[in-house]
């Protein structure tokens, strides 16, 4: 398509409109994860997402875009069992290769450079009041400069796995209009490795494996936050079902509609569980009940009705109360956000709702499968053997003492409340 | 443990994957694809088992 005839494509002019809303969906996830952290931590998370968010949109604009390219761009493909296998694109670095009169080309980068920022989000709420910033800012690179593109390119760029369809008969490829496995899951799966790295907050798990809880500091930010994303998903799932889904600008209500629905019925399924389960609704599960629903809802926003869409919701609302609870309880893993259930469950269930719902074409929920054991045997151990040398040449976790005094006041030396009374217990040795 | 639990999901991923290219027959695709999936669930379950241990200076 030529820049002139770009200029009459409707769908890049409702593009235009959304993509700059998506950043929305960041503030929302920052403040969320910092309402979910400690006091003594506030700055630092809010600083450590800034950087984060930097860190990944520079990386990525240098090195990411190269491996991950766009559709019908130059790529290196592997010829196996008599096929060729598109697996990374071959874009000059520094976004070199771009044409800046493509219009379309041009929103993809955009809201690729959004896309990757909220997927490292995602593990800085999985290592809160415990990760260096430095080394969340050395792992953001790893993620946006290699991990991110890499599995980007397989589904949004004309890779192996959107070629599932014209090459193995599989429905229409591997399905992911909003990025619920491009951002949600493979971010997820980053916060996994990292709780696994950097291992528990002290004073999580007792010698006898009781759990106590480590409520969230201000409840007020995670609430705010779980609705200023709403308006950041919504943008997020019509632009990603544009640009790479070939959703047309007809669709964006619908689009939007599905992805309010599930968010709503996640979050009251959530609401309703956690009130019978505790006696009281819970507010930070009920906020991630929320974030779960948009989550599946970007895998399906596109190709489903809106009875679908509460159908995924609900379940995904179910999913993450249990997933948050078998998590902490019976896997040790130290999670403050949610992010692993919430990004990473619900992400991966979303995905295999679009299998199930989204259309009746042959062989979609096996291509679903294929993207989905893609993201457990591929991103899961390539994630977690990056950070895991990344911790081999500089531990990611703080120090005993960083970790008693609060990241606010090691890494920042001030801290986010300074007119605040601390509580006694805050520095008990643990 | 850990490290094994990251073998087994790759080795699940390669099976999937082989289904995929080796049978065209819906049948004997979805009987391979559940066996790497299955494989991979124990991957999973592994690590998990190995990630629970909590580092020395987290207690």
């Amino acid at each position: 398509m030529t820049p002139a005839t770009e200029a009459y494509d409707p769908s890049l002019f409702a593009c235009m409109v959304l993509v700059p809303l998506v950043p929305l969906a960041l503030a929302g996830l920052v403040l969320m994860n910092t309402g979910l952290g400690r006091t003594r931590s506030a700055a630092h998370s809010m600083l450590a997402s800034m950087a984060a968010i930097a860190v990944a949109a520079l990386v990525y604009c240098v090195l990411g875009f190269s491996w991950e390219g766009i559709a019908g761009g130059s790529a290196h493909t592997v010829a196996v069992a008599g096929r060729h296998w598109d697996w990374i694109a071959t874009a000059p670095f520094c976004l070199r290769g771009l044409t800046f009169t493509s219009t379309r080309a041009n929103l993809q980068v955009l809201l690729q450079v959004c896309a990757v920022g909220l997927a490292a989000l995602i593990p800085l709420s999985a290592g809160a009041d415990r990760w260096r910033i430095s080394a969340s800012c050395f792992s953001t690179a790893l993620l946006a400069g290699w991990t991110y593109p890499l599995f980007a390119h397989w589904v949004w760029a004309g890779g192996w796995l959107a070629q599932l369809g014209s090459t193995d008969g599989l429905g229409r490829g591997f399905l992911d209009a909003g990025g619920a496995s491009t951002i949600q899951v493979v971010g997820g799966l980053t916060a996994l490795s990292i709780v696994w790295i950097i291992g528990p907050r002290r004073g999580k798990f007792a010698e006898d494996g009781i759990a106590p809880a480590i409520p969230g500091h201000n409840i007020v930010y995670v609430l705010f936050g779980s609705l200023l994303v709403l308006p950041g998903w919504i943008a997020l799932n019509g632009a990603g079902a544009m640009l790479f889904a070939g959703a047309t600008p007809s669709q964006t209500p619908l689009i939007a509609i599905n992805t309010l629905l599930s968010a709503a019925a996640a979050c009251l399924v959530a609401l309703v569980i956690t009130r019978f389960r505790f006696g009281k609704p819970d507010a930070s599960l009920s906020a991630n009940g929320w974030v779960s629903g948009l989550v599946a809802s970007s895998a399906i926003c596109a190709s489903v009705s809106p009875l679908v869409a509460i159908l995924a919701g609900l379940i995904a609302g179910g999913l993450v109360t249990a997933a948050v609870e078998l998590l902490e309880l019976r896997m040790g893993v130290d999670d403050p956000g949610g992010a692993i259930s919430v990004h990473a469950v619900a992400g991966i269930w979303g995905l295999l709702a679009a299998g199930l719902f989204a259309g009746s074409e042959r062989g979609q929920l096996t291509a679903q499968i294929v993207g989905v054991a893609t993201l457990l045997g591929v991103i899961l151990p390539l994630t977690y053997s990056l950070n895991w040398l990344l911790d081999r040449l500089r531990p990611q976790r703080t120090t005993r003492e960083g970790e008693r005094l609060g990241m606010d006041l090691h890494e920042l030396g001030a801290g986010a409340y300074p007119e605040f009374m601390i509580h006694t217990d805050d520095f008990l040795q643990r | 443990m850990k490290l094994a639990g990251m073998l087994l999901l790759l080795a699940g991923w390669g099976i999937v994957v082989s289904a995929v290219v080796l049978f065209p027959r819906p049948l004997a695709r979805a009987l391979f694809v559940l066996a790497g999936l299955g494989l991979q669930q124990l991957g999973l379950i592994l690590a998990f088992r190995s990630g629970a241990r909590l580092p020395e200076e987290a207690k």
